[in-house]
């Protein structure tokens, strides 16, 4: 009989490619445990310290909440902005739908460093101050463009029936959006507003441009990567990454179980 | 495009685009209009500064409107190294993604498509460095192959590194390093047309006595070029103009710079405006002809 390489070779590869994916992740919650003075480059021993009081690191803590503050108002924007856009691709015919298309993409496709010197020139040529307000309006931007995707992505798989229907029954085109479209969007809603905010928080370029005196957590431990990012640093960046993953699988989770019973009652 | 991966559900009932007029307008003008404010604004602001030509009676850093075309002659003669090593990088990086990715994506997207969940939860893995911080993940690397680390210790007993070779400030180690953090843009475009794909057409190959390695070729392939094409331009574009990878605090030195980490210091050290955003204009231009053959070749709707 012959071996079958393939059977093992692709759950092999995924195993491999995986702890090579995970490797850092895992380098850095190590870390957060260790025991370290200023910098956080040798192990010293485990401790808790870090986690209980991250607050102490000077810094640390104010940079993170300007990150949350700033991930939050860029997301609300850009998912309300981004969320009507999809619905208009998908559901109208409109002229300069290729150039609209085009306007979409092309934020997605333009490298960081080129739109955090463009923003910050044209700040620098309308006298406007650098500052949270300026990474704000920049980050709207990039994440506008992937809201318009994600949100897109369910606006299309929509079964038009169940919004004529409610119209059948009277519904006025308002109640028709909010009582049927709306809820029905709202899992595609959620995860466009979920990456919009993970590409905010982790934003470092355009950041870097635009920020002016204020502090973010990127900037932060790129500031502090010349003389060695400390463990509260890590301690931040192992809880968000928790508390995002954790986000991430009860999603998934939720969702296979409703599709589980779903396929029961059928 | 880039993250369709995030919703498997594919479009059941696209419904019909008929009506338009002042709903849809009113649904894209803020939007839109956003984007011409905070986006095409800033690009034409580029192009403008990058003419601008130093002022006479001012300080250092002080520049006026001007047309000096000859910026972009300058910054191509100061900095031509620094463009081809971008291009170079970004070239060999794009290629091992797509290298490490294909066999992960088609692993998830075909061989594991009897298990929902277990599809998910390897999506997940897959995205997970997305949700550590950017720059932590990349020093973990730099720690990891640090001068004095086990891992160079052992290559220089090993003899594949003399015992002055480190592998921190070397192009490997930048090239390592954007491909690691790029991966992620790679395997999910490669993974929802890998997904889509009908398995019937890889066994009509074989009933037709190819061989597996001529099935791959002559149908896997081109079945999932569309997932080729979307990953390599969604990776070779942000690690084209990346700078902390090669910077010298992370995994670079300063003979690794790229054409990010001359905008970078140009505009925010130096405060040489006019050449930053000379290049940053030739960059974008480049960026641009890419999507160009791409939008010519795939049309406009699969951008998004």
């Amino acid at each position: 009989m012959k071996f079958s390489l393939g059977k093992y070779a692709f759950p092999l590869y995924a195993i491999l490619a995986f702890i090579y994916l995970l490797i850092p992740i895992g380098y850095t919650f190590v870390f957060s445990f260790n025991d370290s003075l200023k910098t956080n480059l040798i192990w010293r021993g485990f401790t808790f310290d870090k986690w209980t009081n991250v607050c102490d690191r000077e810094g640390v803590c104010e940079a993170f909440g300007n990150s949350v503050l700033i991930g939050v108002i860029s997301t609300i924007a850009a998912t309300a902005l981004g969320t009507m856009i999809a619905i208009a691709l998908v559901r109208y015919r409109f002229k300069f739908r290729r150039s609209t298309n085009l306007l979409l993409f092309l934020p997605m496709a333009t490298p960081e460093v080129v739109l955090g010197a463009g923003l910050a020139s044209q700040f620098f040529s309308l006298g406007v101050e650098k500052g949270i307000g300026t990474i704000i309006l920049g980050h709207i931007v990039f994440c506008l463009s992937f809201v318009v995707v994600t949100v897109k992505a369910r606006v299309s798989s929509l079964d038009p029936v169940l919004e004529e229907a409610g119209k059948d029954l009277y519904a006025n085109p308002r109640q028709v959006f909010w009582k049927i479209t709306f809820p029905l969007l709202l899992p595609g809603i959620a995860a466009a507003a979920l990456l919009s905010f993970a590409l905010s928080f982790d934003d470092f370029i355009i950041t870097n441009f635009n920020a002016g005196a204020d502090m973010t957590f990127p900037r932060y431990v790129f500031t502090a990567a010349a003389r060695g990012v400390p463990a509260e640093a890590n301690v931040i960046g192992s809880a968000v990454f928790i508390a995002a993953i954790l986000l991430v699988l009860v999603t998934q989770i939720n969702g296979e179980r409703k599709r589980r019973l779903l396929l029961k009652k059928h | 495009m880039a993250f369709a991966a995030f919703s498997s559900s594919k479009p059941k009932g696209f419904s019909k685009p008929t009506k338009s007029g002042k709903v849809a307008i009113a649904l894209l003008a803020p939007g839109l209009a956003y984007l011409g404010v905070f986006f095409l604004t800033p690009l034409i602001a580029l192009i403008m500064v990058s003419l601008q030509a130093p002022d006479p009676d001012g300080f250092i850093g002080d520049y006026v409107a001007a047309f000096e075309f000859n910026n972009y002659f300058v910054v191509v003669s100061d900095y031509f190294p620094q463009m081809m090593r971008s291009f170079g990088y970004a070239l060999a990086a794009t290629v091992l993604a797509l290298v490490i990715s294909y066999p992960l994506a088609y692993f998830i997207g075909v061989k594991a498509r009897p298990y929902p969940l277990l599809q998910k939860l390897m999506l997940t893995l897959v995205i997970a460095p997305f949700f550590i911080s950017f720059l932590l993940r990349t020093l973990a690397w730099k720690q990891i192959f640090s001068n004095e680390s086990w891992i160079v210790t052992t290559l220089q007993q090993l003899g594949l590194l003399e015992s002055d070779q480190y592998v921190v400030g070397t192009p490997f180690m930048v090239i390592f390093g954007l491909t690691y953090n790029f991966i992620p843009f790679m395997t999910l475009p490669l993974y929802t047309s890998l997904e889509r794909l009908d398995t019937r057409y890889l066994e009509a190959g074989s009933d037709l006595y190819a061989s597996p390695s001529k099935v791959f070729r002559k149908v896997t392939i081109p079945l999932s070029m569309p997932g080729i094409i979307s990953g390599t331009l969604l990776t070779f574009i942000p690690i084209a103009g990346d700078y902390i990878n090669a910077s010298g605090d992370f995994l670079g030195s300063s003979s690794t710079a790229m054409i990010g980490n001359v905008i970078e210091s140009n505009y925010l050290i130096s405060n040489d405006y006019p050449a930053a955003s000379a290049l940053s204009v030739l960059l974008m231009g480049a960026i641009l002809i890419l999507v160009a053959g791409y939008v010519k070749k795939s049309g406009t709707e699969d951008l998004l």
